[in-house]
């Protein structure tokens, strides 16, 4: 069954404090090229499907419905090789 | 409308999620004051048992799994409670009942992490932004009240036509008034929706400020608004 990973991030125009948290810390620690970090959620599983297009456009709905809130996240389905 | 039908107490119906932390409390609040009874439902229930109002209380369900409210709107009674709403049946939803009622479509916008990242739990002071709501009618225009509020994902966003829309509908019932705790936009504790406005998502919590014993006593007026709204329509009238 082919894996799926979804990346759900705020969206841009949202103040991610996460990230700027985490951004400021590497700052001090001396990684001060880091620039624009940005923190989400990744979500895996597995589907009983070997067409791409299909899958996504599952996934798609499953994010609308659930995984993501549209007013504040943006998604990205990534469908991986069979294993 | 119709008069109230004064042969039995005011049932307000408390929606229990597990996780649920302030169910409890909101029914105390409503009891204690003298208002009517108070009817427990759990999250898998499917009936509303005939309450004259809903309220969504706080608390942290299902864990916060995934977003805050994001899998309690999708529980059983939610069914119930959104045809409730659809219907002007009154709903106070307060802190993750906020959330809830977010995810669920009730009101718009979302709530998200605060901007500080810390969870916050403290009163703080809020203005009665609208007192023509019936949620707000024992309160002044313009009054500060002190409530206290305690969540970690209290920052209200939307995007600038929902805010231009609730501005112009005058729809934003509370802002936070000398300090913003969560970074919320332009200061919004609290905004009303439904058809007609019978939906309240606040995030400070009402139900810890009702005893005067220990001085703060402000959210008591927020109960006896609605019980004020359902002793003059009862909660069918309104539909």
């Amino acid at each position: 069954m082919p894996k799926v990973t979804v990346r759900i991030t705020l969206k841009p125009s949202l103040l991610d404090t996460q990230g700027r948290t985490i951004e400021s810390a590497l700052h001090r620690l001396g990684f001060t090229e880091v620039d624009q970090l940005r923190v989400g959620k990744i979500i895996e599983m597995r589907l009983p499907d070997d067409d791409a297009d299909s899958i996504r456009t599952r996934v798609s709905a499953m994010c609308d419905r659930l995984l993501a809130n549209p007013v504040m996240e943006s998604y990205r389905i990534e469908v991986g090789e069979e294993s | 409308m119709a008069d109230a039908d004064r042969s039995r107490p005011l049932r307000i119906g408390v929606i229990v999620f597990p996780g649920s932390n302030c169910d409890t409390d909101a029914g105390n609040a409503w009891t204690e004051l003298g208002l009517g009874e108070a009817v427990y439902l759990w999250h898998q229930e499917t009936d509303l048992k005939g309450v004259d109002a809903l309220l969504l209380p706080g608390g942290f369900s299902y864990g916060d799994a995934l977003r805050a409210g994001a899998i309690a709107r999708f529980a059983p009674i939610m069914n119930e409670v959104v045809a409730f709403a659809a219907d002007g049946g009154v709903v106070a939803a307060i802190c993750n009942g906020f959330q809830i009622a977010c995810e669920a479509g009730l009101l718009p916008g979302a709530l998200a992490r605060n901007e500080n990242l810390r969870f916050v739990s403290r009163f703080v002071s809020q203005r009665v932004e609208n007192n023509e709501t019936l949620f707000t009618r024992r309160y002044s225009q313009g009054e500060v009240i002190r409530i206290p509020v305690a969540h970690g994902e209290g920052r209200y966003v939307c995007d600038d036509a929902t805010y231009e829309r609730l501005v112009a509908e005058n729809r934003i019932v509370f802002r936070y008034a000398d300090d913003n705790p969560n970074g919320s936009r332009n200061d919004v504790a609290g905004i009303v929706g439904g058809p007609r406005n019978n939906v309240l998502g606040m995030m400070p919590h009402p139900e810890r400020a009702v005893r005067s014993l220990n001085g703060f006593s402000d959210g008591a007026r927020f109960f006896r608004s609605i019980a004020d709204t359902l002793i003059e329509h009862t909660a069918p009238a309104l539909r």
